[in-house]
């Protein structure tokens, strides 16, 4: 185990995994990757091809295309650049390019803020990707070494994400895993079906309303389905690097009526709050959600069970409605009588404090609102 | 655990220094966490970075509001900043100043140790670097760090002549803290 930046940890964890092509555009807060990932290419200590590009709609078709050619690619971006990259993110997911991207979350403008809160991913829920969110650093390297296994896999996209600064800029102590146990875990990509000049393919072709739904529905059966396949790489994770990883995770009191549902790197601050409570004897229940997408539902309603009063907190907010978590909290719960309320916090870098997260404890018995901006 | 808070201005290296305590702390044995609090990156700015230490694995992602230790690296920043702001009883304030600590008005409970880090700096380093001083008067101080294993971060962040000074700069921080 090694202390160092997060930013640094992610760096080295792909460069032991071995992509072929990486190519980005520097952002806040995602510049140190980027820049580690840069560094280790001068100093010899890589071999990818590292293609400098002049926007994020650039990084992403660049990827894009290396990964139609059949090899393992990288990129990360943040927040505007993330939303630069839409268009391609979805015809990525659509084309069904094993790709792996890292996204360190951070707020989207106007106004213009760097700040870390997760309105860029969730923006993107709907592209086709797999989301998945790291509560610190290790799950997030982690994660990264699954991403690439479980996109090479079922030919999914896979989007990393991780809180920007809180853990893009942290230095904590994180276990690297080496390229040969990587490799035991991750074999050299295979790809299927590949642009080749002496065997031409169309990728991502027209088609017309006799065949665009089924391929769409391919596409959104293949993520519901991911599920099991993402579990069982679980597994065998497990068995090579002894880290136990999950779509989900509970924490804390089982038979609790209060839980406290939340995405990233908040999930760390919460559960020493439980921590804190049940030493005066309160039960709490804590639900990290890892995935977003696919979104779990089965295993939330019953890690739900027993819970009566659902807050969900939302780095981010579906403008006019609620945080985007919440939403899906409640439809996996539909036609239960659980109280669910969306607690939208820590937008554009507001600090999401101890006694916050205490507060939404002793108070969503007798909240009436169904969503609650709270940035104090 | 134990809580640090550090407020320097930009360029005077705090958030080098809240990694430098995290690093040598992770080196004798310890779980640790260092991270920055980003405002407006430019030279002389007030900032502020933070650092966690503990015998377990840190969770917590919130900044600190009721530090155990605040380390000051400039002491005009007490006029403009309220840098003991959740100071408590039993808080530690390392000031790098020639002044005396009957000079600055702490909370009560609050006890204050100055180091004239900057004149030390001059001489050993000949440039006004003075996180490794205050450093070694931070893990003299409180007892939570080894010598060794600031020496150890110092040497693994500057090499050759630069990570000898600082050792050398660190080690005076910590023979001045008389405890």
């Amino acid at each position: 185990m090694k202390i160092l930046e997060g930013s640094r940890a992610i760096a080295e964890t792909i460069n032991n995994i071995g992509p072929e092509v990486v190519s980005a555009y520097p952002i806040t807060p995602q510049t140190h990757i980027v820049e580690d990932l840069a560094k280790l290419k001068a100093d010899g200590l890589a071999d990818y091809e590292y293609v400098r590009a002049e926007s994020e709609f650039a990084a992403i078709s660049i990827v894009e295309g290396a990964a139609a050619m059949g090899v393992r690619t990288y990129t990360a971006t943040s927040s505007q650049g993330l939303l630069l990259m839409t268009e391609v993110l979805f015809n990525v997911a659509g084309m069904r390019l094993p790709m792996v991207l890292t996204c360190a979350n951070r707020a989207v403008s106007a106004p213009i803020n760097i700040w870390n809160d997760q309105q860029d991913a969730v923006t993107m829920r709907d592209s086709g990707w797999l989301m998945w969110f790291g509560e610190d650093n290790q799950e997030v390297c982690d994660l990264h070494i699954l991403a690439y296994k479980v996109a090479e896999k079922l030919a999914l996209p896979v989007m990393v994400n991780l809180d920007g600064f809180v853990l893009t800029h942290v230095v904590e102590p994180v276990e690297i895993e080496s390229p040969a146990k990587i490799k035991k875990f991750l074999p050299r990509y295979k790809p299927q079906a590949v642009l080749d000049v002496k065997k031409p393919l169309t990728f991502g072709a027209f088609a017309t309303p006799a065949h665009y739904f089924e391929i769409r529905q391919e596409l959104h059966d293949d993520i519901v389905s991911s599920q099991k396949v993402i579990k069982s790489e679980m597994k065998k994770f497990k068995e090579i690097f002894g880290r136990q990883l999950g779509l989900i995770e509970y924490y804390g009191d089982k038979n609790a009526e209060i839980v406290i549902v939340a995405m990233g790197s908040v999930i760390g601050t919460i559960k020493d709050v439980a921590d804190k409570l049940k030493k005066f004897g309160k039960k709490i229940g804590v639900l990290k959600v890892v995935s977003l997408r696919p979104f779990p539902d089965e295993e939330i309603i019953k890690a739900l069970i027993k819970a009566k009063n659902i807050a969900v907190i939302d780095k981010s907010v579906s403008l006019g409605t609620e945080g985007i978590l919440a939403t899906e909290i409640r439809r996996a719960l539909y036609g239960d009588k659980k109280k669910v309320v969306s607690y939208v916090m820590g937008l554009g870098g507001r600090d999401i404090t101890e006694k916050m997260i205490e507060g939404i404890y002793s108070g969503i018995k007798k909240e009436n609102k169904k969503v609650v901006l709270a940035g104090k | 655990m134990k809580e640090i808070r550090i407020h320097g201005r930009g360029g005077q290296g705090s958030v080098t220094a809240a990694e430098l305590i995290a690093q040598a702390a992770f080196y004798g044995g310890q779980f640790a966490q260092a991270f920055p609090n980003f405002g407006v990156e430019r030279r002389g700015a007030p900032v502020t970075a933070f650092a966690r230490l503990d015998n377990k694995f840190i969770r917590r992602r919130s900044q600190i509001y009721e530090p155990d230790y605040i380390i000051i690296q400039d002491a005009t920043l007490v006029d403009g900043v309220d840098v003991f702001w959740g100071a408590k009883k039993g808080t530690v304030a390392l000031i790098n100043t020639e002044k005396s600590k009957s000079d600055f008005k702490a909370p009560i409970g609050v006890k204050i140790i100055t180091v004239p880090a900057t004149k030390i700096a001059l001489e050993i380093i000949g440039k006004p670097i003075i996180n490794t001083i205050l450093l070694g008067a931070f893990a003299k101080l409180s007892g939570l760090i080894s010598m060794e294993s600031v020496g150890r971060a110092i040497r693994e962040r500057f090499a050759g002549e630069i990570g000898d000074k600082n050792v050398a700069a660190a080690k005076r921080g910590w023979e001045i803290i008389r405890q």
